[in-house]
């Protein structure tokens, strides 16, 4: 007699898998990648290599040594996480460091809270951040473009934001905008910055082949984008001399990286799409009110670390429409 | 014309439809039919008839117990042999007449032609009546007593009868075969509905993957009150509630029917078994099963005495496959795996479904890595994730205050979970005790 299985419906199931799902991000990052090595050469090539071996070493000896559970660092997400943390590090970075970032993201920022999916803090980010209080000489030294064969000897000097953050205390904003790339070169990515979030193009057309395989929705990343575009335009319009353009604050820093890549994490954004365009919406102002307002030139990985705080409240409270409503007595 | 769908979620499996184009095949009577007296929603039937009593095809032997049950028909005819508990397609023994069968014999009052008879001048109590008397159920799998449907509660009006023939489940072909080839009989059917209903107008839903059956249907049914539509292709349109509401715009209440927005649902089989009750005497006795398969040597279409055995028809169409792992009775998404292949055809098998080794197999759960992918497909507008999480931690009262009876169990949550998290299982374990609670506190 035949034995056959039987198991609850459904009988079928999608072809989509974590690791797909991770490797689908990670071919989006190629072009920034590729923009990355043009302009830092051996720097990005280092920093990359280590922060992503780094970050699958790590998770694997913690796992088997430490937690004692199967090691799950080939599932891509560790691959993803260091392959995040080297692109918000200065190409110049010296490498024992990335892997100081690597281990805080992936020990502290993912492991200690249960592994993949139970963490509440995006891990690439609270890596980045530590290091960023650690070591913050280090981490505000930033390459020049094109000076393929220097690593950790190459000429550095400072970002978009941070000139004009610097200058403003004496200056206007016309006056200092002669000393920035043109928005051309922001595209591009020929400017100063860490070293995956130079190029706005192409973290753009990441965004594009990651809506268009449906591994992200529109709703962070635009949302993110509009609040900053809406936000610097009003206070541009209301004082120009003081406020840099709103296409300056999209093309500089770490925001379209933060906005496309660390925001959009799964697991530290909302559940639902109201949800995401609260999470978008703060995300933005908190950016905007840092750069403006506040101490450092760049706000977006303080910005994103805070709202990854407030997704489970906002899961809490923000439901998806329910289907047909409520009959009384029923 | 301009294609509708439903508005919230929904997926898209691969489709399968290896029968689809292929003729009505009629089988022959099986040589020992089991028909389970409670193949219906509601109280079972009460057996009329004794053990080594003579039946013909269409004789009645068992009477509806109750006003939410029906009459079941004997679809052979022969002699009874046993009156006794029998594996049906749950998997549980329930009470059927097992009858050997002797040559085909049918009751003299059966129209048996296929001679089309337009709709007369019937009065509505006159088509609820034969249609109570003919047995007829919802042929779309959910088997709720169709006379129940067309009895309107009072305070309620119906404005419109919605004809489902999306049938979106992957592999299924039952009712596209039905409206491409019996459409008169199908129009016929849906007219004796409405008038049965006491409505003027009436839609039919199909799903634009089938573009010969909404021309077919609509070349019969042009100058009528009746209208076809076409539907973008997403499962679970053939749900109720999703398709009156890519129908009509309308929302069907949380814990209500379709008749809260004034609409009554039938599916196309349903349509057809109505004309043949009223119209030819024919009691339900049969029906269209699909017999698929990609391993399968011929996925056929069939139609069926009920009560014979599902072993016969896998043989007909070919023979089971050596790797086959799972036989399902119905679709992929909502359809139940048998144990075994010695249960008989009932009024709701729309398809028997064969599934190799390797795709019977789920995967590994992995962690839930909160990629909103079960929200976004679920068509209800639930939080399958969370649902899970507190089935798994007991917290049965929070389900409820998160609407989990409101889940229609089509499956898309497991569907789509790039994890292969069990969401549906839990969500079905969280409804139970939520249903539990809910009775006691109503017994209090």
């Amino acid at each position: 007699m035949n034995k056959f299985i039987v198991s609850p419906s459904p009988h079928i199931h999608t072809e989509q898998s974590i690791p797909k799902l991770m490797y689908g991000v990670i071919i989006s990052l190629l072009p920034a990648l590729a923009v990355s090595v043009w302009y830092f050469g051996i720097g990005m090539i280092i920093t990359t290599t280590v922060s992503v071996a780094s970050a699958i070493l790590f998770e694997y000896l913690i796992q088997r040594y430490m937690l004692r559970v199967k090691p799950t660092h080939l599932d891509g997400s560790a691959l993803l996480t260091g392959l995040l943390l080297a692109f918000c590090l200065p190409a110049n970075i010296p490498f024992w460091m990335v892997m100081i970032g690597a281990l805080a993201a992936v020990g502290i920022g993912k492991l200690t809270f249960g592994g993949l999916g139970n963490n509440i803090f995006n891990p690439a980010l609270v890596g980045r951040v530590f290091l960023f209080i650690s070591f913050p000489v280090a981490m505000t030294a930033w390459p020049e473009p094109g000076q393929w064969m220097h690593y950790t000897d190459a000429v550095t000097g400072a970002t978009p934001l941070g000139l004009m953050k610097e200058g403003l205390a004496t200056r206007t904003v016309g006056e200092i905008m002669p000393e920035v790339p043109s928005y051309l070169y922001l595209l591009m990515g020929k400017t100063m910055g860490s070293a995956g979030e130079v190029s706005a193009l192409a973290l753009l057309i990441g965004m594009l082949y990651m809506m268009y395989r449906k591994i992200i929705s529109w709703h962070i990343p635009i949302t993110i984008l509009g609040t900053v575009f809406i936000f610097t335009g009003i206070l541009w319009l209301a004082n120009p001399d003081r406020f840099a353009d709103p296409l300056f604050h999209l093309l500089t820093g770490g925001l379209m990286l933060g906005a496309i890549y660390m925001a959009t994490d799964y697991v530290t954004s909302p559940m639902t799409g109201r949800g995401m365009i609260i999470y978008g919406v703060g995300i933005g102002i908190v950016t905007v009110l840092i750069r403006t307002f506040g101490a450092y030139p760049e706000g977006v990985q303080f910005a994103i670390l805070i709202f990854n705080g407030f997704t489970p409240l906002i899961n809490k409270f923000v439901k998806p429409k329910r289907f047909g409503k409520e009959v009384r007595n029923g | 014309m301009s294609l509708k769908t439903f508005s919230r979620g929904g997926v898209h499996p691969p489709e399968y439809k290896l029968s689809s184009g292929k003729p009505i095949i009629e089988l022959p009577p099986p040589e020992v039919a089991v028909i389970p007296i409670s193949q219906h929603l509601g109280a079972p039937a009460k057996v009329v008839v004794e053990r080594g009593q003579e039946v013909k095809v269409g004789q009645l032997i068992a009477v509806a117990e109750g006003f939410v049950s029906t009459n079941v028909h004997s679809s052979v005819s022969g002699k009874v042999m046993k009156i006794d508990q029998f594996t049906d397609s749950s998997g549980y023994r329930k009470m059927a007449v097992q009858i050997q069968v002797e040559g085909d014999e049918w009751i003299e009052t059966i129209d048996r032609s296929d001679d089309l008879v337009r709709s007369s001048v019937l009065p509505a109590e006159v088509i609820r009546k034969k249609i109570l008397e003919a047995g007829i159920v919802g042929m779309g799998g959910a088997t709720f007593p169709s006379h129940v449907k067309l009895t309107v509660p009072k305070g309620k009006t119906p404005e419109y009868l919605v004809i489902n023939g999306v049938e979106c489940e992957p592999y299924l072909t039952a009712d596209h075969t039905l409206m491409m080839n019996r459409t008169e009989e199908i129009f016929s059917g849906i007219q004796l509905l409405m008038k049965g209903l006491g409505v003027d107008r009436a839609i039919v839903g199909i799903e634009n993957n089938k573009p010969d059956a909404i021309e077919k249907m609509n070349q019969v049914v042009r100058g009528s009150n009746v209208t076809v539509q076409g539907l973008k292709v997403k499962y679970p349109q053939g749900g109720e509630k999703q398709l009156v509401q890519a129908l009509l715009k309308r929302e069907v209440p949380s814990g209500g029917l379709p008749i809260d927005v004034g609409v009554v649902v039938f599916n196309v089989g349903t349509a057809l078994a109505t004309y043949e009750a009223v119209m030819k005497n024919r009691p339900l006795i049969d029906r269209m099963v699909t017999v698929t398969g990609k391993e399968l040597k011929d996925p056929s279409n069939f139609r069926v005495r009920i009560g014979t055995p599902v072993s016969m028809l896998i043989e007909k169409a070919g023979g089971l496959p050596g790797n086959t792992a799972k036989v399902i009775n119905g679709g992929p998404m909502m359809g139940k795996a048998l144990s075994t292949l010695d249960v008989p055809v009932v009024k709701g098998s729309s398809g028997i479904l064969l599934i190799s080794e390797g795709e019977s197999r789920r995967k590994e759960v992995k962690p839930c890595i909160r990629c909103t992918k079960c929200v976004t497909v679920c068509p209800m507008g639930l939080e399958p994730y969370l649902l899970m999480s507190l089935s798994e931690k007991g917290l049965f009262e929070r389900m409820e205050h998160e609407k989990v009876m409101d889940c229609i169990e089509c499956g898309s949550c497991s569907y789509t979970c790039p994890s292969s998290r069990p969401l549906l299982d839990y969500i079905r374990l969280g409804k139970a005790e939520v249903g539990k609670i809910m009775r006691a506190r109503k017994a209090v």
